[in-house]
């Protein structure tokens, strides 16, 4: 099951990782701050590919975890005091397994086109929640006074605040994500994830039960948009409505196409992608009036990447490799 | 007297106005291949959904090991011992031959929902997976693409894939579709073998499998069954020959 | 009497929701296509009034105008983009479509700008039927139900009536076999899309001066539309019509006496339905 062009793309994740790693010695505050925020964006893409990619979900509603956490965050930080990571980062990600569950829950009961439109509706329906009424405090948001701590008693060495411990905390964790979804989706678990996006009525037939499996990825994909989230929150110091929006839904999701769906690593290629395009289509420069209507070219561009490569960046670094991928879940 | 493994009476599917299967009654039994024949659009592929449990019936009742099923899913009838090949090949093609088989096996493995050890780690499962592909002739193909496989070879899948669940009860739906003169053949042995020690209902079109291995025989016409017995006797039947076996033959 | 009037908004509302639902869900129905850019369209149909009112003085004028203009962006799309995604997941529809958001989202920016507009009621509606000595209703509205009303008569006759409405209904089941009997499929596709998108512009082109015209107009709409398609159930007009009603006297109801939790009642609602019927209450299959 091993092919070439899988010992290609390890060698370039490799490379990949230790450049990340090596980055902060070369980069300035403001890139720093960028590759982690892109960084993020990682982790949020892999959560959605493990349930979109692998299991054939496809949730146009996953930054409702992203935001619920976030607001999870925020809304149970002391006001002026620093949140302890140790307390609001299991709670956070446990209050978002939750709700993962419960609209999982609802959701599955749906397939094909009804799946995509009610998973828009329920984060529709956290959108306006959030906006809408006092819980949320509206469409300014809230913001959060103090990053929170890794302390443990007087021991502190990790900040936060800082650019430099924030980045390899993130990308730490971006790596552990990576492997952990590797090992769900190499358990027998992630097998029979696997073999629903293939044939859901075989897999039923031979005796699974379906809905369990999926639901299991859904909770696990929400909690990781979470972590995503509550990493965002840390990093930013802010949280609004916004990024409950469909719009970041659509966001991370073009992220996936960009990268390559159904390959884990092709969600963080998409996310470095995504947010390299971006920045290409507003820079002024080049495109004039238009750098400011930058979504005009990146709906373009999108529309081009669906019509002629759907499988993104992920496929064509498989072209160029060596044989063709035999299995795509594999790379 | 073999125990009775499944009991089916009465069964009844209508689609809107159109009556598919028609109080459909027939039984199977342990070590007993029990072959369903008739005409295209007799319903027997819909009797073999409704026995699956991939249709619901609109009537009658199907008992499999003294519990009522018929309105049971088939996930849960699968667990309980059902399985089931299918009329058009329904392998996951992108996986390996062993793959298909390790899924299958895995299915009955308590630990399936384990999330963090490795699945080619569960030794008993790949043993299984293994012998399900040696019962039918495919253990050196294990490594090969399902979708790469030949025809026949993809037929043989199926068998083994059923087989992987340890069912108790086989449904086979027109294993030989489209299958040569040499490849029926073995799959003719391999239905044998199979049938010692199982619960088989056979659909099929190709005569000479049925005549070689039924020992009980139904003919289906129009959704209703014609006749049901002993080989020799329903081929003997002049209204069974009239509407399936002679048609357009002067003799018998 | 008060919520007399806030029921007639409902029922109003409802049917501007039912003409989106109604080419959403036939759109899919018939195509196996969903379309993100259908909320799009609602907002290209409101410009249009607003840009056509403007040039040709006349929303009446503005009207057939606008339609004619919607047709064509709509074969032109289907012609060059949407015909590519009939064989393709709805993952790429939507990709596809969420892509077209963006492209008339920006298009919108950089013709007319970011500014709210209004579009005025023409002088023959633009009054009020006294309904007791202090309230009074806006006739405009009563006509917008009206026209909603008469295009979902129309809708239905067609579709079962006729023997375009039997081809749409046989491309609606079996793409292949309709092929086989002589329908022909690609065009009917084509007409079908056109249609869908027309209906869209057109609600927006008459909401447009009750609702003003804005930016982000088509989106928040869409997603009720959603919700209306998902309750109705996918490919039926019939579940169209009642979901829709229910949405928008819910929705209009829910301002009134709940305007926090408004935004989401709609959505609560469904939830409530999802548990009871997954597949809408009238699902077409």
């Amino acid at each position: 099951m091993i092919q070439s062009s899988a010992g290609i793309t390890r060698v370039l994740l490799i490379a990949g990782a230790v450049c990340l790693a090596l980055f902060p010695l070369a980069g300035s505050a403001f890139y720093l701050g960028l590759v982690t925020k892109i960084m993020i964006m990682a982790i949020f893409a892999m959560s959605l590919d493990l349930i979109l990619g692998y299991a054939g979900l496809v949730s146009l509603g996953h930054s409702a975890y992203f935001g619920f956490a976030a607001y999870m965050l925020a809304l149970t930080a002391p006001k002026y005091q620093a949140a302890s990571v140790w307390v609001s980062l299991p709670l956070s990600l446990l209050a978002t397994g939750v709700l993962a569950l419960l609209i999982g829950a609802l959701v599955l009961r749906t397939s094909g086109i009804y799946f995509i439109m009610v998973t828009l509706a329920f984060a529709q329906m956290l959108y306006y929640l959030f906006h809408d009424t006092k819980l949320g405090r509206g469409s300014d948001g809230i913001y959060l006074h103090e990053r929170p701590s890794l302390a443990v008693g007087d021991f502190n060495p990790i900040s936060l605040s800082d650019h430099n411990h924030l980045y390899y905390l993130v990308l730490a964790l971006m790596l552990a994500v990576y492997l952990l979804l590797r090992t769900v989706l190499a358990s027998p678990f992630g097998r029979v994830l696997v073999a629903i996006k293939a044939n859901e009525a075989r897999v039923r037939a031979l005796g699974f039960q379906v809905f369990a499996y999926k639901l299991g990825a859904f909770v696990l994909a929400g909690m990781l948009a979470g972590l995503a989230g509550y990493l965002s929150t840390c990093q930013f110091g802010f949280v609004n409505p916004e990024i409950l929006s469909w719009q970041y839904s659509g966001v991370v999701l073009m992220t996936l196409l960009l990268g390559g769906m159904g390959r884990l690593y092709g969600a963080v290629i998409g996310a470095f992608a995504y947010v390299l395009v971006q920045e290409l289509f507003s820079y002024e420069a080049l495109f004039g009036v238009y750098a400011k209507h930058w979504q005009l070219s990146m709906g373009c561009f999108i529309v081009l990447v669906v019509l002629l490569l759907p499988g993104g960046l992920a496929e064509l670094l498989e072209r160029l490799g060596a044989k063709p991928a035999a299995e795509p879940d594999d790379g | 007297m073999a125990e009775c493994a499944l009991a089916v009476s009465g069964l009844t599917k209508r689609f809107g106005g159109v009556v598919a299967v028609n109080a459909v009654s027939l039984q199977l039994s342990r070590g007993e291949l029990h072959a369903v024949i008739g005409p295209n659009g007799a319903g027997k592929s819909t009797l073999a959904n409704l026995l699956s449990g991939d249709l619901a019936p609109s009537n009658g009742s199907i008992v499999f090991d003294g519990v009522e099923v018929s309105h049971l899913s088939a996930d849960r009838r699968s667990r309980m011992g059902m399985g089931r090949s299918y009329q058009t090949t329904n392998i996951f093609a992108q996986f390996t031959a062993f793959e298909n088989c390790r899924l299958a096996a895995q299915s009955r493995a308590p630990h399936a929902f384990n999330w963090l050890r490795g699945a080619l780690g569960y030794r008993e499962v790949t043993r299984e997976a293994q012998h399900a592909l040696a019962v039918v002739g495919l253990e050196r193909r294990g490594a090969i693409l399902a979708g790469h496989l030949s025809h026949g070879e993809q037929r043989q899948l199926e068998i083994a894939m059923c087989m992987a669940t340890r069912p108790r009860v086989l449904l086979l739906d027109e294993p030989l579709a489209g299958m040569g003169a040499e490849e029926s053949a073995s799959m003719i042995t391999l239905l044998r073998t199979i049938a010692l020690d199982h619960a088989v209902l056979l659909i099929e079109h190709d005569m000479d499998a049925v005549f070689a291995l039924a020992q009980v025989l139904t003919v289906m016409v129009n959704g209703e069954v014609l006749d049901s017995g002993l080989p020799d006797a329903v081929r003997a039947n002049p209204q069974v020959q009239k509407a399936y076996l002679g048609a357009g033959e002067d003799h018998v | 009497m008060e919520y007399l009037i806030q029921i007639l908004n409902g029922v109003q509302y409802g049917l501007l929701l039912f003409l989106l639902a109604s080419g959403l869900t036939l759109i899919f129905g018939i195509m196996g296509i969903i379309n993100l850019a259908h909320g799009s369209f609602y907002m290209v149909g409101a410009y249009l009034a607003y840009w056509l009112a403007q040039q040709t003085g006349s929303l009446w004028l503005a009207l057939p105008l606008g339609i004619l203009i919607s047709i064509v962006i709509g074969l032109i799309l289907e012609w060059t983009l949407i015909r590519h995604l009939y064989r393709r997941d709805h993952l790429y529809q939507v990709l596809l479509t969420f892509g077209l958001i963006l492209i008339f989202e920006e298009l919108r920016s950089l013709l007319f700008g970011n500014d709210v507009h209004g579009v005025p009621i023409p002088a023959v509606l633009n009054f009020s039927i006294p309904l007791t000595e202090t309230l009074a209703y806006p006739v405009y509205r009563l006509f917008i139900s009206a026209v909603c009303l008469v295009i979902a008569a129309v809708l239905y006759l067609v579709i079962r009536k006729t023997r375009i409405g039997m081809m749409i209904r046989a491309g609606n089941s079996n793409r292949e076999m309709a092929q086989v009997l002589g329908v022909n499929v690609p065009l009917l596709y084509t007409l079908v899309f056109a249609f869908g998108m027309a209906l869209a512009a057109f609600a927006g082109m008459i909401a447009a001066p009750i609702s003003s015209v804005f930016p982000g107009m088509g989106h928040q709409i869409l997603i009720i539309c959603f919700v209306v398609v998902v309750i109705g159930g996918i490919g039926s007009i019939k579940g169209a019509m009642v979901a829709a009603l229910l949405i928008g006297v819910t929705d209009t109801l829910g301002k009134v006496l709940l305007p926090e939790y408004s935004g989401m009642a709609v959505y609560l609602v469904m939830a409530a339905v999802l548990i009871w019927r997954p597949r809408g209450l009238f699902p077409a299959t």
